[in-house]
């Protein structure tokens, strides 16, 4: 037995389950989250910083995963930061083929080093070409936070990260 | 030096697997009984002989199935029996092994059955849809992401940081899709060429489609006993020396990307336990995981076979080749028999068994071999499971 080769045509004809359940989560944002998502309505990017390893918290924490005692205050970090990785989706989330690819990357956020295992990062658009990412030239670039006109508290009130210099 | 922990032996004594297929005609049921069956009439047990049984599999959200691990029982001979499932995203096939281990090890069962299954073809249009429930539903979900966004920043961390090409990756998918030629249950074996990688179609940059391992369908099981049991029914057992397994922090924005600690974390635990001090010169054959082919060498760096950044150098001097001095994926992997996630992740460690055991047919690797590791990786990059054995 080869498996089930099937054609496009093929699947119509299956019985194939399609409904929308009613099923609406409504999700707690939680003390940090909330914190930091009222932080971005203010062009902020908030984090949680643990005085006993000094490790930033972004997105925020109100525990040490490490220390495993509470975070001790909050801290505001900039809006800039170096790419840390950088890549070109040519596919939506269904898989579906998209003909201008998105950016997205993670961006290590200042204060912090070259060399940090764990630093307060960020994953989010990066407003830059395929070319960019092609050649890897992104990488290590400085970016800095384009923030939108309206802002509601959400991750989508930063529009992307730009490049600074 | 080996631990001084206090604990029975276990061994395997049989193992079976299913085709790896894209939308296999057979329910999951179906499909983990096939594979079960098979690893019974090997070990030449029946399922009355059977203490416990350990389910293995993925998200509930591919087979389209609630409480998967309750569903499977009756396919896997778990009815009226101790039955535990075992769920850590990609990571779940090692996990099987490694949970029926401590199961024998402890004391508690003779003779377990440990049996894996995924059916990711029925979710509709695309499993990859599915996957959006892993994100974080308040900071990530809302960017749109699709699961390869995370292994294509991954990858392109490991070639920034260690200067590594795309040709130098794709030269795993080659290897491993020529590896499952010899493989009976294989569903993407291919003799391809790099050239063929870098030509196929952009999925997430650096990503492309022949990096990727397919869709698929399948389970495997293996019977894992004391060693009394093994003593009584096979001259040749296969002995589970090590066993390792670690989760990460679920941000993993937050952490280099480049290097998978978690993973040597799982690797020096499960070393410690079988006594391998000097990994690169005492392990004779590996099956590290790789759904995608930068995740192979990334794996054989976490698992301390070679120094962080050189797996690509010496993957290109043939050490991993089947006729290599420490083979690599000598099954086909994921990329050349397919990634039906748990399932593929237990026919790393059967592949393996088979390899020490000396059946492993035309995927038998040249050299003699007495110490196999095999391991496997999942969820937002964080958890790793590893597994070694001796024959």
């Amino acid at each position: 037995m080869d498996g089930t080769p099937l054609k496009e045509e093929d699947l119509k004809k299956v019985n194939t389950i399609v409904y929308k359940p009613n099923a609406k989560y409504a999700y707690s944002a939680g003390q940090a989250y909330s914190k930091f998502l009222l932080g971005l309505k203010e062009k902020k990017i908030i984090g949680r910083r643990c005085n006993k390893c000094g490790r930033v918290y972004v997105p925020p924490r109100m525990y040490c995963d490490d220390c495993f005692r509470p975070t001790d205050e909050w801290i505001e970090v900039k809006d800039e930061g170096i790419v840390e990785t950088v890549v070109a989706s040519f596919i939506s989330w269904t898989r579906e083929r998209i003909e201008k690819p998105e950016i997205v990357g993670v961006i290590r956020l200042f204060p912090s080093r070259d060399k940090d295992w764990v630093f307060p990062g960020l994953f989010h658009r990066i407003c830059a070409d395929f070319e960019d990412v092609k050649n890897m030239s992104l990488f290590g670039k400085k970016v800095k936070a384009v923030w939108k006109e309206e802002r509601v508290g959400s991750i989508n009130d930063i529009e992307c990260f730009r490049v600074v210099e | 030096m080996k631990t001084n922990l206090y604990f029975r032996r276990v061994a395997v004594i049989g193992a079976g697997l299913t085709l790896f297929r894209r939308r296999m005609l057979e329910t999951p049921q179906e499909l983990a009984w096939e594979a079960a069956r098979k690893a019974l009439d090997e070990a030449g047990l029946e399922l009355k002989d059977i203490d416990c049984v350990v389910i293995g599999s993925a998200p509930d959200a591919f087979d389209g199935v609630h409480m998967k691990g309750e569903y499977l029982a009756h396919g896997s001979g778990g009815v009226r029996k101790m039955v535990s499932r075992v769920y850590v995203g990609g990571a779940t096939g090692v996990m099987v092994p490694n949970t029926a281990w401590y199961h024998v090890a402890s004391g508690l069962c003779e003779k377990v059955l440990a049996v894996a299954e995924e059916k990711m073809s029925p979710a509709r249009p695309h499993p990859q849809s599915i996957f959006r429930y892993i994100w974080d539903p308040i900071l990530e979900k809302p960017l749109n992401p699709n699961l390869i966004w995370i292994f294509a920043m991954e990858m392109h961390r490991y070639m920034h940081v260690n200067k590594i090409t795309k040709e130098d990756i794709a030269l795993v998918s080659v290897k491993n899709k020529k590896n499952a030629l010899n493989n009976p249950y294989a569903q993407a074996a291919a003799n391809i060429t790099v050239d063929d990688v870098l030509k196929s179609e952009v999925l997430v940059w650096p990503v492309q489609l022949l990096d990727t391992s397919p869709v698929s369908d399948g389970a495997a099981a293996m019977v894992i006993v004391s060693e009394d049991v093994a003593r009584r029914y096979t001259d040749t057992p296969v002995w589970i020396e090590g066993v390792g397994w670690t989760l990460d922090n679920t941000e993993w924005t937050g952490r280099e990307l480049a290097y998978p600690r978690y993973l040597e974390y799982a690797a020096r635990m499960a070393y410690k336990m079988a006594g391998v001090e000097r990994p690169n010169k005492e392990i004779d054959v590996i099956e590290p995981y790789d759904p995608f082919d930068y995740k192979e060498l990334h794996h054989i760096e976490g698992l301390m076979i070679t120094k962080r950044g050189e797996a690509p150098k010496f993957l290109k001097e043939g050490v991993f080749d089947i006729d290599g001095e420490i083979p690599s994926s000598p099954s086909g992997g994921l990329l050349g028999v397919g990634n039906p996630i748990a399932a593929a992740g237990l026919m790393k460690v059967i592949s393996i068994y088979w390899q020490l055991k000396g059946i492993a047919g035309k995927m038998q690797v040249k050299r003699p071999v007495h110490t196999g590791v095999a391991q496997a990786w999942g969820d937002l990059m964080q958890a790793s499971t590893v597994i070694v054995m001796r024959n």
